[in-house]
């Protein structure tokens, strides 16, 4: 068992004609996720590299029986290529993009709202169910198949965290990166929750960073509904306020969002917190045993 | 992107909200021709630079006379304004903007930002204005007023209302502040700001509603399809190596430790400086190199670090994912052959072609310590800097 994919999930690829959608797109096959073609409105009919290509969402779906989508595509038409695979009824979005405008995301999220999809990202490493399914850019070599739920907003961070498990032999479950963007699809509560009714899941580990509350919405649900030991680390305790550290979310505002309160609001809830980057894998052990 | 407030107040002025008559100077002289050109005074002259607070660090002043205003707009120009905004360096003033004066008979707050919460633009709305709000929000929250946007509907005449009636406007304000919230709104979405703040929203003592100050931040994603806006940037409002590493895509970030860091990744890259913090020093900079850095950008990178005069180490902290370990150690081998390492450099490498990267580092016959792990890593840096 995992959350959101496993080896049944059949992918397409936006943007499948990019270098870096094409280059993932091969990484992911050879992982061995079901790749089952790619979008590129003007070279539907085509194929590249043994995917076949359509020009529209709607196209690839009806051929493929796609259930998941993942996105290259650049900033100014990601969001109306998260719309276009909401439209066609794809269950799974999951938008890499780097770069997307805020007020995109707003609209976005509006136009979701009573559809069926579950948007992941933009701004993120993707999601990854060791062993069975690969979506985004993660290296896939240091997962490895296994226990722990692991959530995070950022991508070398959520590696970071994996390669601590696996180098003590600790397994995965589902591995999901979020987004490091202020407004996004899915949340740290939101996927916490997926773990939570997960069977297999037995524990997570929850990365944070500075700027706005999610971590803490989550960390309210840990210490209210959830029955498994969840650790975190929040990134950004030497951030200064006022500047935006790289993800355009992770920013202290107003004297909000800062690293220090938002530890010890986790550490309060229950959660393990690290002190270290370093110590994620130490923290959640401190509380569980495999 | 921030811009100046006579910029800010042009933009706003173009989607119909009233603010004062003013115009940017760039020298006494004409600070004192436009005043008279804007008419009879008093007029208000204000430091333009990238900051809040300006008024108690002597940014804005109320002068009587045209000679005034040049006597107050020559004590401005080069002057180092320091504000709770600033920081402890301040900076230098080298735009003033005169202004009409008005007569302030009440002050309101008004702003518009984007609530992660609801993930919906947000209004948000206070009767006490000309203050810092952040302390309304602490002190006395209740005295501050929300009105979400439904982004497909936008900012409605019955929510702008409300918030008017609960600002506690009487009917001819209430009239009048219908259309500048609505518009206030446009000016957020079709400039995509990422904050619109009126610190203070005026009522005079003629009854009319004037937008005395105008803050607006833009979101920097949304750049590409904004060229006008763009052009606005201030460079001298910048740290010049911050400058720098945008030309070459990297996201670099000034700090007042000694270590310098270069990282993949803005989470992994927080997380490097926290860890050095850790182990008790603090970091010169943050650094994301990004997902998909060349050699060249890597080379940059490091010149960059190597050029902040404080860098007393520097720790390469790297997981390579789509970032490949042997681009890495390339472009830190080629940079340190172009500038000369002259401090203790720490490298950890981990990820796609980990080995072949710590081979080009170990074949280099620089003196490079390697590092197995953030922990490790961060150790060896700290020790070797502060022995």
């Amino acid at each position: 068992m995992s959350i959101l994919i496993d080896k049944n999930t059949k992918v397409i690829t936006q943007g499948i004609t990019g270098a870096t959608g094409l280059f993932h797109a091969q990484g992911a096959r050879d992982y061995g996720t079901q790749m089952v073609g790619g979008v590129t409105p003007g070279k539907g009919g085509t194929s590249i590299d043994g995917f076949p290509i359509f020009n529209t969402v709607e196209d690839a779906v009806k051929e493929t029986g796609a259930n998941a989508s993942v996105i290259y595509v650049p900033p100014i038409g990601s969001a109306d290529a998260i719309m276009e695979a909401v439209d066609a009824g794809i269950e799974l979005v999951i938008c890499i993009t780097e770069g997307v405008p805020v007020l995109d995301m707003v609209k976005v999220n509006k136009y979701m709202q009573g559809r069926n999809s579950r948007l992941i990202g933009p701004n993120c490493p993707g999601v990854i169910t060791p062993g069975e399914c690969k979506i985004g850019i993660m290296p896939g070599y240091i997962h490895k198949p296994g226990p722990v739920g692991v959530v995070s907003r950022s991508g070398t961070l959520t590696y970071e965290a994996v390669w601590q498990l696996t180098t003590r032999d600790i397994g995965q479950t589902t591995c999901v990166g979020i987004g490091g963007d202020p407004v996004n699809g899915t949340s740290h509560l939101d996927t916490l929750k997926m773990f939570e009714a997960d069977p297999a899941t037995k524990a997570v580990i929850m990365i944070g960073e500075i700027g706005g509350d999610a971590e803490e919405l989550a960390a309210a649900y840990v210490r209210d509904h959830m029955t498994k030991p969840v650790a975190a680390f929040i990134a950004g305790a030497t951030a200064p306020a006022g500047k935006r550290m790289g993800h355009a979310g992770a920013i202290i505002s107003g004297g909000k969002g800062d690293a220090a309160s938002k530890k010890a609001f986790l550490t309060e809830c229950g959660v393990s917190v690290a002190d270290s980057p370093a110590e994620m894998a130490e923290a959640l052990l401190k509380i569980w045993q495999p | 992107m921030n811009i100046h407030e006579y910029q800010a107040k042009a933009i706003l002025r173009n989607f119909g909200v009233p603010v004062p008559d003013g115009h940017v100077v760039y020298n006494s002289n004409s600070a004192r021709d436009w005043a008279k050109r804007l008419g009879d005074g008093p007029w208000a002259v204000k430091a333009q630079i990238h900051a809040g607070g300006r008024g108690k660090g002597g940014g804005v002043k109320i002068a009587k006379t045209a000679d005034e205003v040049k006597q107050y707009a020559r004590d401005m120009f080069g002057m180092t304004l320091v504000t709770h905004q600033t920081g402890p360096e301040g900076k230098t003033v080298k735009r003033v903007l005169v202004e009409k004066g008005s007569n302030i008979a009440d002050e309101f707050y008004v702003s518009f930002l984007v609530d992660r919460a609801t993930d919906k633009v947000t209004l948000m709305a206070s009767a006490e204005g000309g203050v810092n709000i952040e302390e309304v929000a602490e002190k006395t929250p209740e005295k501050l007023f929300f009105e979400a946007v439904d982004p497909v509907v936008g900012l409605t005449a019955f929510q702008a209302r409300k918030v008017a009636f609960k600002l506690g406007f009487a009917l001819p304000q209430v009239k009048q502040a219908v259309p500048v919230l609505m518009n206030l709104y446009k000016a957020f979405v079709e400039s995509d700001c990422s904050l619109l703040e009126i610190n203070p929203l005026i009522k005079t003592a003629e009854g009319d509603l004037i937008c005395l100050d105008a803050k607006l931040n833009f979101d920097d994603n949304a750049l590409f399809r904004h060229h006008r806006i763009r052009d606005l940037r201030d460079y001298d409002e910048e740290d010049p190596m911050e400058i720098e590493a945008g030309q070459y895509d990297l996201s670099y970030i000034a700090l007042d430790g000694n270590i310098g860091c270069m990282v993949n990744g803005a989470g992994l890259a927080m997380a490097t400086m926290d860890i050095i913090q850790h182990y008790g020093a603090s970091p010169a900079n943050f650094l994301d190199v990004g997902g998909g850095a060349t050699i060249e950008r890597v080379t940059e990178a490091f010149k960059i670090i190597l050029s902040d005069e404080k860098v007393e180490g520097i720790l390469v902290n790297i997981f390579g994912g789509i970032m490949k370990c042997d681009v890495i150690a390339t472009g830190v081998v080629e940079a340190a052959k172009q500038v000369g390492v002259t401090v203790p450099l720490v490298v950890r490498l981990e990820g796609t072609n980990v080995e072949l990267g710590k081979k080009i580092l170990a074949e280099s016959g620089l003196d490079i310590v390697s590092a197995d792990g953030m922990a490790d890593a961060a150790e060896k840096i700290v020790k070797a800097v502060n022995g």
